[in-house]
């Protein structure tokens, strides 16, 4: 029996270091960016990080799991990470932050979640032109499009809305 | 299994276990197109319905183990049981055909999906209610794809309507399972933990009818029935053949990780 003892640091310490977490699929976005964490809290013996997997089959998300724990623990504060699926994960929780630097990656964020078929126009993040069209609704990763840009004729992922 | 579970969950159980073998046995079929899908792009996008498909399965397994309370995790359900234990309907279990058969067989079973997970998401079984819920967003991606595919190869060439033709022909029989209400189910729905399955039927006919006829696809005339067992475990040869492949790698090397 472990007995409960002041946490080494306060929570915005853990959602800094989780900050450094990068998703191992889109490195320009932090798990912390990305919506992936849920909720921070102190048992009394160490903090429980619930995180929520963006796609059912993602195999991202184990080693997110593994790097978030290697990285609390790099820096001396005990962690678990707890998987939760409800709510069900949501592209409305990237932070405006996070589609700044999804353009600035050269992926197109995502737009707003429609329910049904209707979805808003893609704008290229290379030229910025809204002439594009879908190549493959099914890319690189779960998560993206495959889109191309009439304007400047690049390819270029978009990630979708969910 | 080794011992009798209470009645209401033996219920959960059964009913996860259809619900996941549903996925797995659709997810490793798909699987099958990998490296020889007819376009590269389509290659990765049957390969990412896969790994959704997958996905389910993986959190329905897991759940049907906790719930079961004898110690089989996912993998545990997924690769060591026999093709008689599996509760998939007999339709996921059909052997690819060519690419249309394969898309055919996606559009029925989407269409449905988007309907049983639609309900599953008020499940009065919370687990089952949250892995609906994160399910279901992604079965619409999977159903915008495959009824796109239903259009352009049943609106197309007189070769790529034969045999879209042929495939909603060869498959349409194995529709009426999904809507089958045996005691399991009318337990499961009784509880409030799923929809009745025979009232999806009306509903998803009007969906499926109406993107066929946009196709230009004949809706086939209603023929005898083929047995509806799969719910029962008992299948058609072809998934033992499926599971053979799929299990091989677990069972040639019990308990190894990586």
């Amino acid at each position: 029996m472990v007995s409960p003892v002041d946490a080494p640091c306060d929570e915005t310490r853990v959602r800094e270091i989780l900050g450094t977490v990068a998703d191992p699929e889109i490195p320009a976005l932090s798990v912390v960016e990305l919506g992936l964490v849920r909720a921070v809290r102190w048992t009394g013996e160490f903090f429980e990080i619930d995180i929520t997997p963006t796609y059912s089959g993602c195999p991202a998300v184990a080693m997110i799991e593994e790097e978030i724990a290697a990285a609390m623990s790099a820096a001396g504060v005990p962690a678990v990470v707890r998987r939760v699926l409800a709510p069900a994960w949501t592209t409305d929780w990237l932070s405006a932050e996070a589609r700044r630097k999804l353009t600035g990656a050269g992926i197109a964020p995502p737009g707003r979640v429609i329910p049904g078929w209707e979805r808003d126009p893609v704008a290229c993040p290379h030229c910025g032109s809204s002439e594009t069209e879908l190549v493959s609704a099914f890319g690189s990763t779960a998560c993206k499009a495959l889109h191309r840009c009439r304007g400047c004729g690049s390819p270029f992922d978009h990630f979708k809305p969910l | 299994m080794s011992r009798e579970l209470p009645a209401a969950r033996a219920t959960i159980v059964e009913l996860l276990l259809r619900l996941a073998d549903d996925r797995l046995v659709l997810g490793h079929r798909l699987s099958e197109w990998c490296g020889r899908a007819p376009l590269p792009e389509e290659d990765i996008a049957v390969a990412n319905i896969a790994l959704d498909c997958l996905g389910h399965a993986s959190m329905l397994l897991e759940e049907a183990g906790r719930v079961e309370g004898q110690g089989r995790d996912a993998d545990r359900l997924a690769f060591w049981r026999e093709p008689y234990e599996f509760r998939n309907c007999l339709l996921v279990e059909q052997p690819n055909g060519d690419f249309a058969h394969t898309m055919v067989r996606q559009f029925l079973v989407d269409v449905h999906a988007d309907l049983l997970y639609g309900g599953l998401e008020a499940s009065s079984f919370p687990p089952l209610a949250a892995i609906a819920a994160k399910a279901h967003k992604e079965i619409l991606y999977h159903g915008r794809h495959s009824g796109a595919w239903v259009l352009r190869l049943g609106d197309g060439t007189p070769e790529s309507r034969a045999r879209t033709q042929a495939a909603v022909d060869a498959l349409w029989a194995y529709t009426d399972e999904l809507f089958a209400v045996d005691e399991a189910a009318e337990a499961a729905a009784a509880a409030g933990v799923a929809p009745v399955p025979s009232r999806l039927r009306q509903e998803w006919r009007m969906r499926v009818e109406a993107h066929l006829r946009e196709a230009t696809l004949r809706v086939p005339e209603a023929r005898p029935r083929v047995p509806f067992r799969g719910r029962a475990g008992r299948h058609t040869e072809s998934l033992g053949h499926l599971l053979t492949v799929m299990q091989s790698v677990p069972r040639a090397h019990p308990g190894a990780a990586w």
